[in-house]
């Protein structure tokens, strides 16, 4: 077997990888952006999008279609249930009080869905057919494609809602001073819950398309989230296009890395990009550099 | 009565309450629970320095407790060297490292500090884990020595208590000193607001760093007395649980106070114990305890107690005063 | 009214005499160490599972001479440090007579110290071939050796004239140590191991691992791990259109496993317990009778077929009775009976301890399946 075939190979699934992170991240930046909070609690997101989805087909007999907005729906409002529950109550708590809250939540999350659905994995079926699909020697798998479709339309739908919707603007700005957006008449709770709202949905979303690849349990969350994380720092915390690369590249290095370096350390490969990114180029790598407010 | 005083009237108490008790638990199994409450309340100090005094969060420290473990079970078991010295390098060994990750590491802030030092303590895990030929990998390191002064042996609950609990207590001690001197109060206004201290001449930057430092420092020491316990390790005591587990245990004792320390490691470490009964939901509780606890009761159970320790002492103080 | 009263204290009285009489003896108390949450649940769940149905079952059957016993289970999270603590706790405070588990092989080497020192015997239901060699006076094992396992694939493979492999094993205890027996037995069979890849526990995706076997001139690939890794690699192998035949470990040797590997599972060989192909076995197979039995009992209790995890703790469980009923209830009276065992053919295999020998199992233990239909069959 050819060399260049097997390079091709190695982008090809670090492609495909890298997307799946790049959708996970997403909802690490809307909500970062409108609160400054980092979520740990995301991966748990995309554990519940992936175990719903599971739970209304398979114990529920509903077709594919309405199962998974049955399970965006019901994760979105776990969303809500979160931030009304443990995000609004606290009023200028410190980073440290939010991380171990969201890291208590997650914990909490991943505890429930223990108990409810039990500790095994599943494994939930292809949206189209697990038989895989050859370009010049490679493969690739159907539900990679539907990984990358959905990701593209991610990106759009986040452009579009960002920059021309009334909200989204709302959103925006209040990301960029909170204190100014109220003055201005905006209500910045509800942009706050707004956000748990779409992130906790597209991160579900992301769970359901990624699940027939990468099976679901009530723990997949958690590696998942930590990668979708890499992806959204290299990405500078964009919502759009930057996180996208960030994924791509992180899921690129993944694979290479694995294979022409060692598998064993293809986790690490990830957190050392991590810790140099946040070294060297906190503001990511595809952002212009901003001053840092006090 | 100073504060000062007051300070050491309350350290004297301790120290012998913790000396004398093992007289009453000997051959107990509570002298064993003991023992790793001593160690957790080593680690949850160190944590503290760095959580309560400076206020810097750190979601990677069982890496430098791993550490600790490692350097000292490798060393005494593949080149048979002696476990104090074994202590003093491993002790040096995570303290160097510190110091140097401390400077890039630390220029980070809140969220982007927490996120950095969880990647730091995962890919010290997986080192653990993958260098199979030096750690002995995923299914760990036995055969490590115990500790040992002359012909004395720390090979059982009793000695180890002893050993243990002597070291926690001049770590305490120092704390509670470096909270109380100038660092400490440079520290707690990095804590406040790092831009006016700096503004006040506090060298923010490197002070966070030594601080970082020391508390690697000490989390190795407890580190190895850990190996040279257990005479056992293997990379599943050193994952993220428990790193969140340390942090949960300064919290929950309360940010700041050492004593609050000891408490959330002693109350850590019986929890499952307690948790038992509950079976399975043992893992929601503890998620739920974490998150009210936090929002609740940010000072922490020890400024819950000391809130109602005031509030007796009020009113006997008024009792006796009316009385005279 | 009053006699009515009357009569229900007297009954009351007289029925507290009797089962004073009945449970006049105290229990017998039996610890266990399982990993029943955390990476290793799925060992330690059914463990614990198995241990519960069985306990209360022979509890039903009149005790064990007259006597119940009690079953304290402490959950070590596959963490060393609970496990010290745990077996600290059954040995100090509950003072038991003897311990089975800890569920994964760290646990056991953790808590080997405290068992030796105490001198109370230690069935452990973890697979590592260290547990045991060097024989250690307390510690016996349930578990199969991976050191067993390992000739039963290689001897397969040598019929298939097969000499390169590539292994990938997953980065936990299980996987570590068939890593080292893969590679210690590969010699002896005239096997050269050209790929030697590994993967996280908790991966989700192996296409690289694979794409690197691809490219290299392996005849079969061994994966070493449990559910659920082998599933993804199974999968990550059918999606990469790799043709060459798949090895497995005893490690997914649970129908869950077809149900996570899907049509990737079709044609997979692996060595297993005979839980698995229980109804297959022919009716002279000394373990036939248990394992029908353990089946079937665990069906009824928890609904899912029992699994060869499940069955470390049967055997377990039942070899201290069995030492029990032959010695005594003492800590040294149950070690000492524990190593006359002699073929007691429980759910891994058939046991015979002896001074030298603390897992008491020899290579037919094993057997040689092939996934079929979604169905487990015998390979001759």
């Amino acid at each position: 077997m050819d060399n260049s075939r097997q390079l091709f190979q190695y982008i090809l699934s670090g492609l495909s990888n890298g997307a799946i992170y790049a959708l996970i991240g997403f909802g690490f930046a809307i909500i970062h952006n409108a609160t400054g909070i980092i979520n740990f609690a995301q991966g748990e997101f995309v554990m519940l999008g992936g175990m719903f989805t599971l739970f209304f087909v398979a114990f529920l007999n509903l077709p594919l279609i309405p199962a998974i907005i049955l399970a965006i729906l019901v994760s979105t409002i776990v969303g809500i249930v979160f931030e009304r529950l443990a995000v609004r109550p606290l009023k200028n708590a410190k980073p440290l009080s939010i991380v171990i809250i969201t890291i208590g939540a997650s914990i909490l999350i991943r505890g429930i869905a223990m108990l409810v659905w039990g500790k095994d994995t599943h494994a939930v079926p292809a949206f189209s057919g697990s038989n895989p699909l050859y370009i010049v020697g490679a493969t690739i798998m159907p539900q990679h494609l539907w990984i990358f479709a959905i990701a593209v339309l991610i990106i759009i739908g986040n452009k579009i809602f960002f920059s021309y919707s009334i909200i989204g603007k709302a959103m925006r700005a209040c990301a960029y001073n909170a204190q100014a957006a109220s003055l201005v008449g905006i209500d910045v709770k509800t942009m706050v819950l707004f956000s748990f709202i779409i992130s906790s949905a597209i991160g579900s979303l992301a769970g359901i398309i990624i699940a027939p690849l990468t099976m679901t349990s009530y723990d997949v969350g958690i590696m998942l989230g930590l990668k979708g994380f890499c992806a959204v720092i290299i990405g500078g915390m964009s919502s759009g296009l930057g996180t996208v690369l960030g994924g791509l590249l992180l899921g690129l290095l993944e694979s290479l890395g694995a294979g022409y370096l060692s598998a064993s350390y293809k986790d690490a490969i990830a957190f050392i990009i991590l810790l140099l990114i946040l070294f060297i180029r906190p503001e990511g790598l595809f952002k212009k550099k901003e001053t840092e407010r006090v | 009565m100073t504060k000062e005083k007051r300070e050491i009237i309350i350290f004297s108490i301790f120290t012998l309450a913790v000396l004398i008790i093992p007289f009453f638990l000997r051959g107990s199994y509570y002298l064993n629970v003991l023992v790793f409450i001593g160690i957790n309340t080593l680690l949850a100090v160190a944590l503290n320095l760095l959580l309560g005094y400076a206020g810097q969060i750190s979601l990677g420290h069982a890496a430098f407790f791993g550490l600790g473990a490692y350097i000292s079970g490798v060393l005494t078991t593949r080149f048979g060297l002696d476990p104090w010295l074994v202590l003093v390098i491993a002790a040096a060994a995570s303290g160097s490292l510190a110091f140097i990750i401390g400077f890039p590491i630390l220029k980070l802030k809140g969220h982007y500090l927490a996120m950095a030092t969880l990647g730091l303590g995962i890919i010290m895990y997986i080192i653990f884990n993958e260098t199979v030929a030096v750690t002995g990998g995923p299914s760990g390191l036995s055969g490590i020595p115990n500790m040992h002064l002359g012909a004395l042996i720390f090979d059982n609950d009793m000695n180890n208590y002893y050993l243990i609990w002597i070291i926690t207590l001049i770590v305490m001690l120092l704390s509670i000193n470096l909270s109380q001197s100038r660092i400490g109060r440079a520290l707690r206004a990095i804590h406040n607001s790092e831009v006016a201290a700096r503004v006040m001449g506090v060298n923010a930057r490197i002070l966070k760093v030594q601080i970082f430092t020391v508390s690697a420092l000490i989390s190795a020491v407890a580190g190895s007395l850990y190996a040279h316990t257990m005479t056992f390790i293997s990379p599943a005591s050193f994952g993220f649980n428990f790193s969140v587990e340390l942090v949960t245990m300064v919290i929950i004792g309360g940010l700041g106070s050492i004593y609050g320390s000891f408490l959330g490691a002693a109350i850590l470490t019986v929890l499952p114990e307690f948790l038992r009964v509950l079976q399975d939901f043992d893992i929601i509780v503890y998620g739920l305890l974490l998150i009210i606890m936090t929002m609740y009761l940010p000072g922490g159970l020890i400024n819950g107690l000391q809130k109602i320790v005031e509030f007796a002492a009020g009113k006997v103080g008024k009792r006796g005063g009316s009385g005279a | 009214m009053f006699k009515k009263v009357f009569g229900g204290i007297l009954a009351m009285l007289f029925a507290g005499l009797m089962s004073g009489y009945v449970f006049a003896a105290p229990p017998i108390k039996i610890g266990a160490l399982f990993s029943v949450s955390g990476p290793a649940s799925f060992l330690g769940e059914p463990e614990r599972n198995t241990a519960k149905m069985m306990v209360d079952e022979i509890n039903k059957a009149g005790g064990v001479k007259g006597r119940q016993l009690e079953l304290i289970v402490i959950d070590t999270q596959g963490d060393a440090t609970k496990a010290v603590q745990g077996v600290n706790k059954l040995i100090k405070d509950d003072k038991v007579v003897a311990i089975m588990g800890p569920s994964i092989t760290g646990d056991t080497m953790a808590v080997i110290p405290v068992v030796e020192k105490a001198g109370i015997p230690l069935v452990s239901c973890a697979a590592g071939v260290k547990i045991t060699n060097p024989v250690k006076k307390w510690v016996f094992k349930t578990a199969q050796n991976d050191a067993l396992a390992v000739p039963k694939i290689f001897d397969h493979m040598k019929k298939q004239k097969i000499t390169k492999i590539a292994i990938v094993t997953v980065s936990d205890g299980f996987g570590s140590s068939g890593r080292e027996q893969l590679v210690l037995h590969a010699k002896e069979f005239g096997i050269q191991i050209i790929s030697d890849e590994t993967y996280g526990p908790k991966d989700t995706d192996m296409t690289a691992q694979m794409t690197k076997i691809r490219g290299s001139e392996a005849q079969a690939i061994v994966c070493w791990g449990t559910n659920p890794g082998p599933a993804v690699v199974a999968r990550n192998v059918k999606q990469l259109g790799i043709t060459l035949p798949l090895y497995m470990s005893h490690g997914v040797s649970s129908k869950k496993f077809i149900d996570l590997a899907g049509d990737a599972a079709e044609g997979i060989i692996l060595p297993s317990g005979r839980v698995i192909v229980a109804n297959q076995l022919p009716k002279n197979d000394p373990q036939k009778k248990s394992l029908t039995n353990y089946v079937e009992n665990y069906r009824k209790h928890y609904k899912v077929e029992g699994d060869h995890f499940g069955g470390h703790a049967w055997d377990a469980i039942m070899l201290i009775k069995e030492a029990i009923e032959r010695g005594g209830d003492s800590p040294a009276a149950i070690r000492d009976q524990l190593e006359k065992t002699e073929k007691f053919a429980g759910i891994g295999g058939t046991f015979s301890f002896s001074p030298s020998d603390h897992a008491g199992l020899t290579s037919d233990a094993f057997v040689l399946v092939k996934i079929k239909q979604k169905d487990w069959t015998l390979v001759q």
